[in-house]
């Protein structure tokens, strides 16, 4: 998640949510969000929640984390039941960082299991970890699986090592097969993260990376434009004339190639920077938050939906483990989202997906420009013949220019 | 030395013996306004605490320019050989585009103060005002301002006046407006060198107005200076070029504050309040007199204020079109020159075709009505008024490039100027050059003192609306000054250079130029546009052409990205509000056919880079 929080209304103290959050909830999936805000290097252009680890003390230090997320967990348990919200089993749970191996794997299963005592979890439910390459062992991994993990998502980004460097990706390129083996021996489900569109690389780097990582034979893909934001080194580095800039062409290029040489190797997209195996290995926690399901986000931070209404903690790990401390909501801000504005995020969300978006649940202005994002091949003919909105390989590229023409003004 | 007056002349019983009515001619940043407040002081009219910079010049944007647009007059007392004079200061506007009004302040006067920067020497623009000055046969005073400087060259600019105006450099007079130096002496030649006005008591009476302001309380207040006879309140005068008839509700003088008097005699200066709310009512050069006994013949000198250059003025949010067509009709009553009609462009909306005297009026008017109406405008690039004589001998005046007749052209005549500048000797090359590349024709050159050269053009009035005085100040490292009038007319070979993007003419960038110089024009204009509009979703050429004969073409490529990589939970406030805010910004675009073009380019384009610079440095 991106380090600076946006402006919404205040949180109360207690957590408590507005009614609206309750409204229809026994229809929605659940799912558990915890962010680990360490990591042993920080990224040149991460600009994540995270912190190194000497950074931190108190509560907030990596020891004490554990039972600090715990604390969140149980005050959780508390809002969502206060608030009207029925009693829902987990179908997704989700580690993200930050490093979240970089924390022993007993803390995330303690962590896991709390969850799955305090909600109970669904039968098949997906439990996913972010990991770097660099801090897992097959034993971690023995134990991530035991405490009911079931995929785990690699931050391989490139196999190129120029390219990592400017990342400031620590891991040597010949780790990853190695720890994707330990992770299948583990009996984990596999995902690699690459990002595409660093200064300096070059086409050929991106095509060596992707099929590097397909050799692997990977269950899903994640492939992400490189974003420079605002505040981090890198973002400095170019505006110095360091590093060159992005160049959006370079990334349209490079995202055809991704999506030819992905789907070549078997995957198929189903959001526009990810692609899975099968269907079933989508990856199902990313999917309920593109489908407006409800999910709790623990940690420093994170984020929250429920029923229309986000919230997002506060972002510094000591401010947030001393509001858990005293009993206090650590929610910095919230927005309760209106009709109009759900609708919004729902088109928003649901165009970058494969399953694609009714076209009855557009607006007439809305629905009039779908014969025009045809002629423009932007959108799939068929899909929409038979009344879904899907997006072309061109019309990914452009999905947020799609998106500006069919909402409403 | 001469004491603060002990008692003032009464206005309307003043012996013309009396009164001494001068200007002041100087280029911008001479000095003259801070001269004026320090007579202003020292004859007691204002008192040192009420004083403000610069206190004739009334509008924020005067003081903040430091130059004065409209002319006002002051009476003053002066104390000269136990004798009370009246002396009538007459505040003329100190740029180009007002000659006309200049020229009128001028005929008000006896004499002028020729007010010149002891650091800086004479200015085109001063020169030519003091030539106005010597053919109304005006006294001379030749004064050298901000002696107190210390890169002051008095003996040097001491030697150049007296050349110019005939006469010894011991004559000229040093002061400083900044300390007050030398200020006293000068009130006292006044009094000695000028004459005193005359003019017949018993005749009809006539007199000339060389101003007139509109003012919200009290409608337009009329400058005058009686040349004969005597204007009363409550008679009922007459303008005597458009015959109009007025009552007279108050008269008085500026002292400097209105103070109604019983009548205004021989050679007196004053102002005249008739409850008339439009200046052009009102005209500066037209002779006023009593209806009752009404003047055969009216004072020599009128002329109609001929707009010279047009700009298409457009609202940037259509929704204001109204606020900006009231703005026009207010400023028009405070000013006779500005002409205006309504005109639509297919790229810009709504907007008028507004006529100016020059670049300057332009800028000045178009800066009050984004200041004082809260407007954000768009203007176009300014041109003249060309005559267009079609093969069937129809005639067509164009003054906007779209109204340009596709017919077959016989001949196109354009507007003529003869321009007057000055300039150090070491620059001459570089302003021949200049002047050669804008079509300009020699006419002859002169050496004011050892290095200063004055080097007179005529040249096409289209060629020096646009960026020419910029560009010749960086050639001449700001020293250059220009000075120019109409000349006439001359044919030329002119077309029209279309832009167009994907196929479709935009009005907004369509220029008249010379044949050589349509080329570089479309290339200009497409590489800018290029640089301008953002990619869009289909490659967009863009076009220059005469007719159908393209000239030069630039392309935009069609953009490839527009989506943002990652969205997770955290991401999906701030994805929305990048949303809501890319919907925002599409509102500000205008269409041109299907291309999106943003209302900033058309500010950019529309704009030299030199006045970009200018806005920057604001």
């Amino acid at each position: 998640m991106p380090s600076v929080l946006p402006l919404g209304d205040p949180a109360p103290s207690d957590g408590l949510l507005p009614a609206q959050a309750a409204a229809g909830a026994a229809d929605r999936a659940f799912g558990l969000y915890v962010h680990i805000p360490f990591c042993a290097v920080r990224c040149g252009y991460c600009d994540f929640n995270t912190y190194t680890a000497t950074e931190l003390g108190g509560g907030a230090s990596q020891d004490a984390y554990a039972g600090t997320a715990v604390s969140e967990v149980d005050l959780a348990a508390r809002v969502l039941t206060a608030s009207g919200l029925p009693d829902r089993p987990l179908s997704t749970v989700f580690f993200g960082g930050g490093t979240p191996t970089l924390l022993p794997a007993e803390d995330l299963a303690l962590i896991l299991r709390a969850a799955i005592s305090t909600w109970g979890i669904e039968d098949g439910a997906e439990v996913t970890t972010e990991a770097n390459p660099d801090s897992v062992t097959p034993e971690s991994l023995a134990v991530l699986k035991a405490a009911g993990f079931t995929r785990v998502s690699f931050g391989m980004q490139s196999a190129v090592p120029h390219v990592l460097k400017v990342l400031d990706r620590t891991h040597s390129p010949a780790r990853v097969p190695q720890v994707v083996r330990w992770a299948r021996e583990a009996g984990l489900a596999v995902s690699l993260d690459l990002i595409y569109g660093t200064p300096g690389e070059s086409l050929d780097d991106w095509r060596l990376s992707l099929e590097t990582a397909l050799s692997y034979e990977p269950d899903h893909i994640s492939a992400y434009a490189l974003i420079v934001e605002d505040g981090t080194k890198l973002a400095a580095q170019i505006r110095r004339g360091q590093v060159p800039g992005i160049d959006d062409d370079d990334h349209a290029a490079k995202y055809e190639l991704a999506d030819q040489l992905i789907t070549a190797a078997g995957l198929g997209w189903y959001e526009v920077s990810n692609w899975a195996r099968t269907p079933e290995q989508a990856c199902r926690h990313n999917l309920a938050y593109w489908r407006g399901d409800d999910w709790w986000g623990i940690g420093p931070g994170a984020h929250s939906h429920v029923g229309g209404v986000r919230w997002w903690n506060v972002k510094h790990p000591t401010a947030y483990a001393g509001r858990l401390g005293q009993g206090v909501s650590p929610a910095a801000g919230r927005e309760t989202l209106d009709a109009e504005t759900r609708n919004v995020e729902r088109v928003m969300l649901a165009a970058r997906l494969s399953g694609g978006l009714r076209i009855d649940s557009l607006g007439d202005a809305g629905r009039r420009q779908v014969a025009g994002l045809i002629a423009d091949s932007l959108v799939e003919p068929t899909a929409a013949f038979r009344g879904t909105l899907v997006l072309t390989l061109k019309g990914r590229l452009l999905a947020d220019a799609v998106v500006r023409r069919i909402l409403p003004d | 030395m001469s004491p603060m007056a002990r008692t003032a002349p009464v206005p309307a019983a003043t012996d013309p013996a009396i009164i001494r009515n001068f200007c002041i001619i100087a280029h911008i940043d001479h000095g003259k306004s801070t001269l004026a407040d320090r007579m202003l002081q020292y004859t007691g009219v204002v008192q040192s605490r009420d004083m403000k910079a610069q206190y004739l010049d009334r509008m924020d944007i005067e003081r903040e320019r430091g130059i004065t647009i409209k002319s006002q007059a002051v009476r003053m007392p002066w104390e000269r050989d136990g004798v009370s004079y009246a002396l009538n200061m007459i505040d003329t506007p100190g740029h180009v585009d007002f000659t006309y009004e200049v020229s009128r302040s001028l005929a008000a006067c006896e004499g002028a103060v020729l007010l010149v920067d002891a650091a800086q020497g004479i200015e085109a623009q001063t020169l030519a005002n003091l030539y106005l000055a010597m053919e109304n046969n005006l006294t001379i005073i030749p004064v050298l301002n901000k002696i107190d400087l210390p890169a002051a060259q008095p003996e040097k600019y001491a030697a150049e006046l007296a050349s110019l105006i005939g006469g010894d450099p011991e004559d000229v007079l040093r002061v400083s407006g900044k300390t007050g130096a030398g200020v006293e002496a000068l009130l006292d030649k006044i009094v000695h060198d000028l004459p005193a006005p005359q003019g017949d008591p018993n005749a009809p009476a006539r007199a000339m107005i060389f101003d007139s302001v509109y003012d919200t309380y009290r409608g337009v207040v009329t400058y005058v200076r009686v040349v004969d006879g005597m204007l009363h309140p409550r008679e009922r005068i007459q303008m005597m070029s458009t015959r109009a008839t007025h009552e007279l509700l108050e008269i008085g003088v500026s002292s400097p504050e209105p103070t109604p008097s019983k009548g205004l005699g021989v050679g007196e200066v004053g102002y005249l309040i008739t409850g008339v709310k439009d200046v052009r009512q009102s005209k500066v050069g037209d002779t006023v007199t009593n209806l009752a006994k009404p003047a055969s013949e009216s004072l020599p000198g009128y002329a109609d204020a001929k707009p010279m250059v047009f700009s298409g003025l457009y609202p940037l949010d259509g929704a204001d079109y109204p606020v900006l067509r009231d703005a026009l009709e207010k400023l028009m009553l405070n000013d006779a020159a500005l002409v205006y009609e309504p005109e639509t462009s297919a790229a810009l909306g709504f907007g008028f075709r507004v006529g100016f005297l020059g670049l300057l009026h332009l800028e000045i008017t178009r800066e009050r009505l984004e200041r004082e109406y809260n407007l954000a405008l768009i203007s176009t690039a300014p041109n003249v008024e060309y005559e267009v004589t079609l093969e069937d001998k129809k005639v067509v005046q164009v003054t906007n490039p779209s109204e340009y007749p596709t017919g077959k052209v016989a001949e196109v005549r354009e507007p003529m100027v003869s321009a007057t500048i000055l300039a150090p000797n070491e620059f001459v090359g570089a302003i021949m050059e200049l002047c050669q590349s804008r079509r300009g024709v020699l006419g002859g050159m002169d050496y004011l003192s050892e290095d200063r050269v004055e080097i007179r053009y005529r040249l096409p009035l289209a060629e020096i609306v646009f960026d020419f005085f910029d560009i010749l100040k960086s050639k001449t490292r700001g020293y250059g000054s220009l000075d120019w009038k109409a000349d006439g007319e001359q044919a030329a070979d002119l077309v029209k250079v279309d832009i167009m993007l994907q196929g479709e003419q935009v009005d907004a960038f369509s220029a008249i130029t010379h044949r050589d110089k349509a080329y570089a024009y479309g290339v200009m204009m497409t590489g800018k546009l290029r640089e301008l509009i953002p990619r869009q979703q289909f490659e967009v050429p863009i076009q220059a052409a005469i007719g159908s004969r393209i000239i030069a073409r630039e392309s935009i490529r069609a953009i490839r990205k527009d989506v943002l990589a990652k969205c997770y939970g955290g991401d999906i406030t701030r994805k929305r509000k990048l949303l809501e805010k890319q919907k925002e910004g599409k509102k500000r675009m205008k269409m041109v056919g299907t291309v999106e073009v943003p209302q900033e380019a058309f500010i950019a384009a529309l704009t030299t880079d030199e006045s970009k610079d200018k806005a920057k440095k604001k």
